[in-house]
């Protein structure tokens, strides 16, 4: 198809490095220090989009440090973060977005909360309106618009903190643990919202310890385990032959750290 | 010397039957006042807001310095503002001593450094919550101060309205800039100290006891918005 071709929209997809393109999201040889304790330690893992990828590991294994590099919250003290070979900048950092394990909401209502949200986001003021209304059937949040964010229960808080986060439309969404405290039918919300976002094609890297969940979402499990990559494997692969001795302890429960 | 207890009676009739002169003294010391925290605010909410999320170099020491202007005695804050504005001054030619616009630049520079100091601590706590959130979601510079100042601002109110206080019973400073002339620069706190010296305790007392119940109104009004942002859960 000629036209097909040569049309803009055509030359976009096929240019070498598109604008704003961020895949493969990499970690080269990143480490991350706190005085003299290394947390994350010469971590290389490279992030392509398609798979649902689950990242697991005992506490203190640096989980969260992991997502706070790759969204560019921390630097890493040697080694490097890269989005399509580039450092993470101001144009590629809303492609990437981070629900955290404690939902941080603003003191004002879930409404204004998502205002702000596509305000910062850059949406123009014109298309906010619609847009708002459906972040709120997204997170089934209509009936409770309204009121503030603080005072809403733990689920609806971390509901609001999902949709606030894909109001951004990121390529790479990383959730923290999102269900940590939630009950199940709450847990059962958020993980909708994760197929519905990874079905539009948005990346998932997702920690928790809850094998139920990661068996339903995962393509894949990251193990990590003191700071680096102990295992990576398909997630049926992972749950029944783990290959590294510390996910077999892990799964086990027997490993302490 | 007036009984006391008729002065009383005779500060209540005053203030019930409206007199003219209460009323023209009360409304300059409203409007001074509230220009001074209005000006204040301007100048100390993005300043103590800078304080807090900024990194440049000199923010501790300009943290320090601001801290320690809070503590100015608003004598020496009177005396400076009138060297500057007398006609031997720098800004003489203005010829602003003597007129309630330079009441208002004093009070001005008293109440600025408590609304940028208390503004400063209130943005530093609430900004060491959201940083990482509004980090995360690409917030430039001024869209992160405009979001804190925003969330902050039942705490802001209530600064401002300690500015307000401040500023409403200060008298060092307005009677060297004002010179209390009748008519002209005559306010609540500088009135009081003129009448009791001359024996006139009753419009003294009036005045008193109206700035005693400004006083209580600002502190209600700081009480409650204390309550309705925590019911709210915007605290
Ligand atoms: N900013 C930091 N400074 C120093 N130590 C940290 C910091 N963040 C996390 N740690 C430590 O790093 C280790 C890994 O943390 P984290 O990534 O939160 O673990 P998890 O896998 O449970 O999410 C923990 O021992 C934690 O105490
Ligand atoms: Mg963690």
């Amino acid at each position: 198809m000629h036209d097909a071709l040569t049309s803009p929209a055509r030359q976009r997809t096929t240019a070498a490095a598109p604008a704003g393109a961020i895949w493969p999201v990499a970690l080269e040889d990143a480490s991350f220090a706190a005085g003299d304790k290394t947390l994350i330690d010469r971590l290389s893992l490279q992030l392509t989009p398609g798979l649902r990828s689950i990242v697991m590991g005992p506490n203190g294994a640096g989980k969260s440090l992991l997502l706070r590099l790759v969204a560019g919250l921390l630097r890493p003290s040697a080694g490097r973060v890269t989005f399509a070979g580039q450092p993470l900048d101001e144009t590629l950092r809303r492609r990437v977005a981070i629900v955290f394990q404690r939902p941080v909401l603003l003191r004002r209502s879930v409404a204004a909360n998502l205002t702000h949200a596509l305000k910062t986001y850059g949406v123009p003021r014109g298309q906010r309106a619609q847009r708002l209304d459906e972040l709120l059937s997204l997170g089934q949040l209509e009936s409770i618009a309204d009121s503030p964010a603080r005072v809403l229960s733990g689920g609806e808080q971390q509901r609001l903190s999902m949709v606030r986060a894909l109001a951004a439309e990121p390529d790479l969404l990383l959730l923290d643990e999102p269900t940590a405290s939630l009950d199940p039918q709450a847990t059962a919300a958020i993980e909708a919202l994760v197929s519905q976002a990874a079905a539009k094609g948005v990346k998932i890297v997702m920690v928790t310890h809850d094998r139920g969940q990661a068996l339903r979402l995962a393509d894949e499990v990251l193990f990590l385990h003191r700071g680096q990559l102990a295992e990576r494997a398909p997630a049926e692969t992972f749950f029944a032959q783990p290959q590294s001795a510390a996910a077999q302890a892990y799964l086990e429960g027997r490993l302490l750290l | 010397m007036q009984d006391f207890g008729a002065a009383f009676g005779q500060a209540f009739a005053l203030i019930l039957s409206g007199d003219a002169d209460l009323m023209e003294i009360i409304a300059l010391s409203l409007r001074v006042t509230i220009l001074a925290v209005a000006m204040a605010c301007a100048i100390g909410l993005p300043l103590g807001a800078l304080l807090a999320v900024g990194r440049f170099p000199g923010r501790g020491a300009a943290t320090v310095f601001v801290n320690a202007l809070m503590g100015l005695p608003p004598v020496v804050v009177g005396l400076g503002v009138y060297l500057l504005l007398s006609s031997a001054g720098p800004l003489g030619v203005l010829q602003l001593l003597y007129t309630p616009t330079a009441m208002v630049i004093a009070q001005t520079i008293l109440v600025t450094p408590i609304v940028a100091a208390l503004t400063r601590q209130v943005v530093e706590d609430l900004h060491a919550e959201y940083d990482e959130l509004l980090r995360s979601m690409g917030a430039r510079r001024l869209g992160v101060i405009a979001t804190l100042l925003w969330d902050a601002r039942y705490s802001l109110l209530t600064t401002a309205l300690a500015g307000l206080g401040r500023a409403l019973a200060e008298v060092g400073a307005v009677i060297i800039v004002g010179g209390n002339i009748n008519h002209v620069t005559r306010v609540m706190t500088t009135t009081i100290a003129l009448e009791t010296s001359k024996g006139n305790l009753s419009l003294a007392l009036g005045l008193g006891i109206i700035l005693v119940g400004l006083s209580i109104l600002v502190n209600g009004l700081v009480m409650g918005l204390r309550g309705s942002a925590a019911r709210l859960a915007y605290a």
